[in-house]
Parts: C-alpha cells; structure tokens; sequence
C-alpha cells in the first residue's frame, strides 16, 4: 500500500547527469508546481534537440497528479524509470487521463462593440419575448377565469380567503404607515412652496388630489409588488423547481386553475382595499402637518376636501386598482412559471418578477393619467 | 494488513441534537490505503458521523484523530491544512451552481496554491479526465449534467488536491447500475493509482461487494462491528442479518461471486 508517512518537506530537484538522463528528486507535488514547471522548461531549452529523453524518478520522495504531469511533461511514460508499483500506477493513471484531456481555451467574451451590440440585441430582444409571454399569459388566466367562474365547484376558496390574509390583512400596517409619511411630506413641500404665494391653504387640495387620484393607489401597488409579487413568483418558483407543478399537472388539475386564479382574484381584492386606506392614511398624514404645523383647523380642512370634486377623484384612483393587481400577480405567477430547476433560478426570477411589476405600474399609471386628462375627468 | 497506520482515529464519539442521541461512544478506525464501507439504516448517523470527522459539525464529546492528530484540539490554520487533505463527495454533488465544472476543481487550487492559469486549467482537465468525464465537460455548467456527470464532476473536485483520504457520501444513489458500476469501479482505480484511503457512506450493496475491504455498520447509536465483509455477514445482531441475509443482500452477494467465478 501506499507510502508510508510523509517524509520531511524537500524542493524538488531536477538535473541532467552525465549520460543525459533527467534525473527527478524532492517532492513532486502541487505544492512545488510552478517552481517545476520552472524548472522544466529550463531544462527542455538547454536540452539539445534530438536528445533522448528519459527521467530517472527514483530520487522522488513525494508525487502527486501534479507530479506526475510536470514528469510526463519531460518524457514519455516508458522513459520515466525507477518508479515504485504504487507511483507507476498513478503516473500511468495520469498519462491515461492527460491523453484524454484537450487543452482548448475558454469561451470568453471579447468586450468589445460587437459584444455590445450583441448584448442590447439580445436585451431587445428578451424584453419583447417577455412582453409577449405576458399577453399570452394574461390570455390564458381570463380564459381560464371564464371558464371556472359559472362552476362553484370549482371555486377555491380556502385558498382564495389564504391569499387574501396574506396579501391584503397582513399588509394593512406596513401600506398605512408608508401612505401617512408620504402624505405628511407632500403636505410640508406643498405648504413650502404655496407659502411664497400666499396660498398655504392650497395645501388640503394638493393632497386630496395627489393622494385620491395618484399615490394612494401607486405606492399601495408599489408596496405590493414588492411584497406579494415577489412572494407569489418565489412560491410557485420553488414548487416548480421541485416538480411540484409537473404533478399537479400529471394529477390532472390545471396549475393555472388550482395556483394562479386564487392569487389573481385575491390581489383584486385586497388592492382596492388597501388602496382606500392607504388614501385615508395619506389624507390624515397631510391633514396632521397641516392641523399641527400650518394653523389649518380640522374643521377647514375636512370644508375644503368637501369642496373638492372628491368623489370623482377617488374613484379615478380606483379605478386603476384592480388593473395594477391582475398585472402585478400575472406577472408575479408567470415568473414562477419560468423558474427551471435550480434554486439559483427561483432567485432570478423573484427579482425581475418585482422589477417588471414595479415598471409596468409605472407605465400604466401614466398611461391612466394621460387618459384621464384627454377625457377631462 | 498488520500494523497499519490508522489515519481517522474516533474515540467515544458523541453526537446529540437536542434531546436526541445520535452517537454514543462510537469507537473507529480507518487505516490508509482501504476503502471502508459505512452502512447504517435510515437515521442511524451516517452522514453526521462524516461531518463530525470531517469538522462540519463539533461533537458533544469524544476525540476525533485525522492523520494522527486532534481535529477538536488544534489551531484553526493546522485545521484548514488538514482539510485541505480531505476531499469530500457530498450527496447531490454540490457543485456550485455558478461556475463551470472546469471552475468548480479550480476552487480548491485557487485558495491553497498560487498558481499560474493556464497551470491550473490543465490540473483541472486531468482531473476531470481523472474523474471519467470526456473531454469539453470542463466548460460545462452543473446544471447541464446528467446525475451520473454531476458526482464524477464532484469526485473530480475533491481529488483536486490530491487528498489523502476521500470520503464519499452514497456516491452511487441515484445512478443507473451500469452507471452505479463504472463509479465503483473508479474509485478502485482512483484508490490503487492515488493512494487514496476512502470512507464511504452506502446504501449499495453492490458497492459493498464490489469495492469495500472493510465494513462498518452503524447502529444501536455506536459502530456495532467494522470487519471483512465475510465476517460482518455472520456478526449475530438482527439488524445486520436482516441486511446481509435478506433479498437483496443475497442477491449482491451472488452477483459478487459469479463475479470472482469469472475472473
């Protein structure tokens, strides 16, 4: 068996004797193997060209693969002499394996502006296949939708009123909290700037406006894309990469059916009801700062938010709720759908679920706005 | 084999999570140069006891010795030193995920050595060639290879640095019989050409036939018997009988004999 406990450390050696035999002594290991493949080249140049090559190993006290390559390096197997069994076999072992091996390079990247090229045209691309996939996506979920509704059977409730809790209860505080800042600091920035005017009071308007149309709506869908999107495309990610899907499938259930409808149907309701408190919180946020800070009584505030055309304000704002919540948890259960095998990938697609999510809001929200002003309401 | 050197000595091993025991003064030796097979049921410790021995997990009592000296009593660079002389398979390979297989055997070289590049990339080759991969696996990732592909590019790994001994963890689970056979087979020529000593956790009783010099079997919360296969086969406990003796036991024990009758 093999050798017996390691000998004390020592360089490897390498010198040519008298009759132009290598001889090899020291240790031959991974440890040593820049300074032999130093050596060796060295040697191979000083070597005259048709001399024979052959290695006297015998002086060897350690060898490992490392070894064993930087001696075949020097010759071929057959010329390496006075190996022990053990050591003949690894280095036979090796020459096996190196003959097997090819020394091509890497695939790298240029860098240069091909590759720049190349990379916005496969990101071009990429995103229209995305864009694509999404269509096809929320076609698939309305049509399934059509055709579970007129049977209650079908209807999954227990998983439905699960998903709610999740993402409609279980977000009340984090939603409240962030809308009664953000109202609290429009109020301080509107107030700054009407103040120069003259015209401080302005201040209830600009948030009833702002908070009633725009940002109650698009921060609670901000919110929820981050927190619910990102949780659906994790969920359905993770059983996807555990076949978890395939045997929902191979059971005969429809994993649009059984996984995607309940977290659909359960944004649309609680992102309306979020959005209404997260308009009631902003509303208190700015009206504190303006009761405690701009000596604006309660009484006056509530007088001029009666004023404003408040109902149809609110329900421009939300309208648009139930239209971020079917995008936001489409494309929350898509990129769980895309998850392949690894967990890495779970990883991948939880995060551009939240970036797709977050810009679609955004775009939409626009869009909406522009819409609303073309028609005047 | 007399007077062999052991090169993992345990001593009165204790291992507990909790309330629950899971070693209780496990006693083992391995000795250079022999592939030790380590069967045990399902739950009886198998793999903790790898970690114990291999530093993953601290023991709760009792002396763990690896190429003589006191894993659990040394300083951390020491420590590290004698990692780096073990390579380990762990079950699902482990490979990590983001680099190329090529990358994967170049991790352990890239922090112990400094090496040129090009130096390591061929190391990395032969290991892979080593391990039985074909050639062009190297710029592979793991998750474009097969079960099989995945554990011989794990093996390749741990034989990075050439360790001194290699522990395996049921490196045949999950692959074809042929494909079970020809890993088997490897690791005898990679024992034989390297020099390794191997501590292999398995389920295959094949494996056991096959490769194994010695067996340990693992119940009752200690190494009960680590011997010959032969002898094992006739220690007198329940357990082991029921192992040994039942279908499938005999049946590799066939196998192997029809083997050696051919040879």
């Amino acid at each position: 068996m093999p050798s017996a406990p390691a000998p004390a450390a020592s360089a490897p050696h390498l010198s040519r004797d008298d009759a132009g035999v290598l001889v090899a002594s020291g240790d031959w290991t991974l440890a040593h193997a820049r300074a032999l493949a130093g050596r060796a080249a060295a040697l191979g140049r000083s070597g005259t060209g048709g001399q024979e090559r052959r290695v006297d190993a015998s002086g060897i006290l350690r060898l490992d693969t490392a070894g064993a390559q930087a001696l075949l390096d020097l010759a071929p197997a057959d010329d390496i002499k006075g190996l022990d069994a053990n050591r003949r076999a690894l280095l036979d072992a090796v020459a096996a394996a190196a003959a097997r091996t090819e020394t091509g390079g890497r695939r790298g990247r240029d860098g240069g502006v091909l590759d720049l090229f190349a990379r916005t045209g496969n990101a071009v691309e990429q995103i229209g296949n995305d864009a694509w996939k999404l269509l096809g996506f929320i076609g698939l979920v309305l049509a399934t939708l059509a055709r579970s509704l007129p049977d209650p059977r079908r209807w999954r409730f227990t998983s439905l009123v699960f998903h709610i809790e999740q993402t409609g209860l279980d977000a009340v505080p984090i939603v409240v909290l962030l809308n009664f800042l953000v109202g609290a600091v429009v109020a301080f920035l509107g107030a700054t700037v009407l103040k120069d005017f003259g015209a401080s009071i302005y201040t209830i308007e600009l948030i009833g406006y702002s908070f009633l149309r725009e940002f109650g709506v698009l921060l609670t869908a901000i919110m929820v894309a981050g927190r619910s999107g990102s949780a659906f495309t994790a969920q359905i990610g993770s059983m996807k990469s555990r076949e978890e899907i395939d045997a929902i499938r191979t059971l005969g259930l429809d994993p649009v059916e059984v996984l995607v409808l309940p977290r659909v149907l359960a944004l649309l309701v609680s992102l309306p009801i979020l959005t209404v408190l997260a308009m009631l919180a902003g509303i208190v946020g700015g009206a504190a700062v303006c009761v405690l800070s701009l000596d604006i009584s309660p009484t006056m505030f509530v007088t001029r938010l009666q004023g404003l055309n408040a109902t149809q304000h609110f329900w421009v704002g939300m309208s648009k709720a139930p239209l971020f919540a079917f995008l936001i948890a489409a494309i929350g259960c898509l990129e769980g759908m895309k998850v392949s095998g690894s967990a890495q990938s779970v990883g991948t697609h939880t995060t551009s679920s939240v970036v797709q999510a977050i810009f679609v809001t955004i775009l939409v929200d626009a869009l909406a706005a522009i819409f609303y002003m073309e028609i005047g309401v | 084999m007399n007077g062999r050197e052991a090169v993992i000595e345990v001593r009165g091993l204790r291992n507990q999570f909790g309330a629950q025991v899971v070693h209780e003064n496990l006693d083992l030796e391995v000795y250079r140069g022999e592939i030790l097979g380590v069967v045990g049921g399902s739950g009886s410790g198998k793999s903790v006891l790898l970690r114990s021995i291999v530093g993953l997990l601290r023991p709760a009592g009792g002396s763990v010795r690896l190429l003589g000296e006191d894993m659990l009593h040394i300083g951390e660079a020491r420590r590290a030193e004698l990692e780096s002389r073990c390579g380990v398979l762990f079950q699902n390979g482990a490979l990590f995920s983001s680099l190329s297989v090529a990358d994967n055997v170049m991790v352990p070289m890239r922090e112990h050595y400094s090496l040129p590049p090009a130096m390591m990339q061929r190391l990395a080759a032969l290991k892979i060639a080593l391990a039985g991969l074909p050639a062009g696996t190297g710029a592979k990732f793991p998750s474009e290879l097969s079960g099989g592909m995945v554990k011989r590019a794990a093996l390749a790994r741990a034989i990075a640095l050439d360790p001194d001994i290699l522990f395996l963890d049921e490196p045949t689970a999950g692959l074809d019989p042929i494909g079970a056979a020809a890993f088997d087979q490897l690791i005898l020529t990679l024992r034989e050409s390297l020099g390794l000593t191997v501590f292999l956790i398995t389920h295959d009783l094949d494996t056991l036939y096959t490769i194994c010099d010695r067996v340990a079997v693992l119940s009752q919360k200690r190494v009960l018997v680590a011997d010959t296969l032969e002898r094992v086969e006739r220690y007198d406990d329940a357990w082991v009988q029921d192992y040994f003796q039942g279908p499938r036991g005999r049946a590799a024990m066939g196998a192997a004999e029809r083997r050696e009758a051919k040879a």
